[in-house]
């Protein structure tokens, strides 16, 4: 909702030491070069893209500020922008986000059973996290891939033409492999930028 | 005979590299173009074949193009609307996907017609899959002296960068998109002034649909008077439609403008007839925002004449009767669905992405959700229904960007087309039972 999203309370500062890690900052370095001289400002949103990936899936005052310093702007110009696009979580969120598509095509594709289906397997309401940390579930709005509704994505990947078998053969594939291996990132980023 | 411009080549292994789509004739046109051609003469072309902007409001291209400012020592930007975000539309994503370097190829030889050193695509930030294809093609291109410095010993240089937006749909609107792309909040600006006078950082500025720049390479190659032959009347060319809902075959085709839409809505060859042998109940023809019509008045006007895939055919009748090609999201409805539930399913999504800036969409975006929230479960009342048609009439034309309009077509339309079935909602809820169908208990699997 459009009220949530302007009234949304930031995170007290904690003050954290932030700091990119080295490919990032190469990344970064490589993504400003892309904007004329005195325009770094257009940085933004992929630099948020990165830094919600670096740090812990969500953006932190803390983090925000960060980024503030790194295109040398207001930490207010930061905010606005972080509360005004529906990718940046304010909160933080588990392992894997699932967004299910709730828009027209995919709700008279059966996507608003689906979504009940996810709620009801994962045992919490829509935007909420598994208590094992490991699942947030948030309706979103069009991904535009309504010729294969449902359809939900997670992280990069889209999953289409969903049953309830198909969403449990997915969940229990992500819960698997993040038993497997803790400490493996996605390499989207590798593909993004 | 079907005859196709963008996906002519889809079924080719591997056209997604530079060397397949290359050996298909790919590119030809940048070198025609940079040897041949004076950028105005491109611009002369583009406007000749009569191309129309394929994102929705049917703008005609090359005019976009020759309001560029060229008295400005400004650079000169060109950016690729790649956001994507309309409910039912999902053909740019298709095309970037299955054959990005057509809209590479599209986007130099536009960036030469308008003198832009520099060209954005701006991708929506859920399409980030397609972010990696896009850099992927943009890299070959440099590879092969296609982009960079110099372009074919031509003294041009070009450079193409990805941008990711972080979602939101207002961003599809070109001044929010270029706010956006400045590293702001969405909001969209209020015109005159135009982007191509004061667009990108204050510079010249033409913002185009993936779709629309994926036609540029035809166009320089054989002439615009041969893509003029495509289609019929003002609707020259091909439209690439987006299937979806109730349908045996959802997809994304390439049609000739001036196919029937009973022929695109029951031929196997495209929609293939509607899912489980049900009626056609309605269909909303050009993506979420354009109105809704039942099944008489899209298959045929209200004067009794067929409808057909144009500009002209789905607007015949107006408002009143008619409807809009827009982006080309054709969602189908069959017998089973609930109008009620559907509109305030689009309400909802209008709301959400109502950027707040002006208050008759930000406030009037938000009632109308609430009384559809409320008639749909059951506690609507008889006013209700008139008290819809009033705020969508006060959103409409009262805002600085059309997604006011966008949220009060599909509201005023569907209460114009199926009246009794709000009635009906009122005066019987329980007889619906479709806003059940969220609640699990009630889904069969």
């Amino acid at each position: 909702m459009l009220d949530k999203r302007i009234n949304h309370p930031l995170h007290e500062k904690e003050g954290k030491e932030i700091c990119f890690s080295e490919a990032s900052l190469q990344k970064v370095e490589q993504i400003i070069s892309r904007y004329p001289k005195g325009k770094e400002k257009s940085a933004l949103l992929p630099l948020l893209h990165i830094a919600q990936e670096e740090f812990e899936g969500y953006l932190s005052v803390d983090v925000m500020d960060y980024v503030a310093k790194i295109l040398n702007i207001q930490p207010i110009e930061v905010y606005e922008v972080a509360t005004f696009y529906s990718q940046y979580y304010l909160d933080p969120v588990g392992k894997h986000v699932i967004e299910i598509c709730r828009t027209g095509p995919c709700a008279i594709c059966g996507g608003e059973a689906m979504q009940a289906y996810l709620e009801k397997k994962l045992s919490v309401k829509e935007g909420e996290t598994t208590t094992d940390g490991l699942f947030t579930l948030k309706a979103v709005e069009c991904l535009g891939a309504c010729g294969s509704a449902p359809v939900m994505q997670i992280n990069t990947e889209f999953y289409e033409h969903l049953t309830f078998e198909k969403i449990d053969q997915i969940l229990d594939e992500l819960t698997k492999k993040a038993k497997e291996a803790k400490s493996e990132k996605s390499l989207w980023k590798e593909k993004f930028f | 005979m079907e005859r196709k411009i963008l996906l002519k080549h889809l079924d080719v292994p591997g056209i997604r590299t530079f060397g397949v789509f290359r050996s298909t004739g790919g590119y030809r046109s940048v070198e025609h173009a940079l040897k041949n051609m004076t950028p105005d003469e491109v611009v002369e072309e583009v406007k000749e074949s009569g191309l129309r902007g394929r994102g929705g409001a049917g703008f005609p291209a090359g005019m976009k193009w020759s309001f560029i400012d060229r008295k400005s020592n400004k650079p000169r930007y060109l950016i690729c609307n790649a956001d994507e975000s309309e409910p039912g539309t999902f053909k740019d994503r298709y095309l970037m996907e299955k054959i990005p370097h057509l809209l590479i190829e599209g986007m130099i030889c536009s960036c030469y017609a308008l003198g832009a050193n520099t060209g954005y695509i701006y991708v929506r930030g859920e399409y980030k899959y397609i972010i990696g294809i896009l850099n992927e093609a943009i890299r070959e291109a440099y590879d092969h002296g296609f982009l960079g410095k110099n372009i074919l010993g031509s003294n041009y240089n070009l450079d193409i960068h990805v941008h990711s937006g972080a979602g939101a749909y207002i961003c599809g609107e070109e001044t929010a998109l270029i706010e956006s792309l400045e590293g702001k909040r969405g909001n969209p600006r209020i015109k005159p002034p135009f982007p191509a006078v004061v667009g990108l950082y204050g510079c010249p500025t033409v913002v185009n649909n993936v779709e629309t720049l994926a036609n540029i390479g035809f166009i320089v190659n054989h002439g615009g008077s041969e893509f003029a032959r495509y289609g019929m009347g003002k609707s020259t060319g091909t439209k690439l439609i987006s299937a979806c809902g109730n349908i045996n075959n959802p997809g994304v085709y390439e049609i000739e403008l001036g196919l029937s839409v009973r022929e695109f809505l029951y031929d196997p060859k495209y929609c293939g007839g509607i899912k489980n042998g049900k009626e056609l109940k309605a269909v909303i023809a050009g993506g979420s925002s354009v109105p809704i019509l039942p099944a008489n008045l899209i298959l045929q006007t209200a004067a009794g004449a067929e409808r057909l895939m144009t500009y002209e055919s789905l607007a015949e009748g107006g408002f009143v009767s008619g409807t809009m090609l827009g982006s080309g999201g054709f969602i189908v409805y069959d017998e089973d669905a609930c109008i009620v539930r559907n509109t305030w399913n689009l309400a909802r999504f209008y709301h959400h992405e109502s950027c707040g800036q002006c208050s008759p969409c930000r406030e009037g975006t938000g009632w109308m959700e609430n009384v559809l929230h409320r008639i749909e479960n059951g506690h609507g009342r008889q006013k209700d229904i008139d008290l819809l048609v009033s705020i969508a009439s006060k959103i409409e034309g009262n805002t600085i960007c059309p997604l006011g309009d966008a949220a009060a077509w599909p509201v005023a339309s569907a209460i114009r087309h199926f009246r009794h079935e709000f009635e009906e909602h009122v005066l019987h809820p329980e007889r619906c039972g479709r806003n059940e169908i969220g609640k699990l208990e009630n889904v069969e699997s």
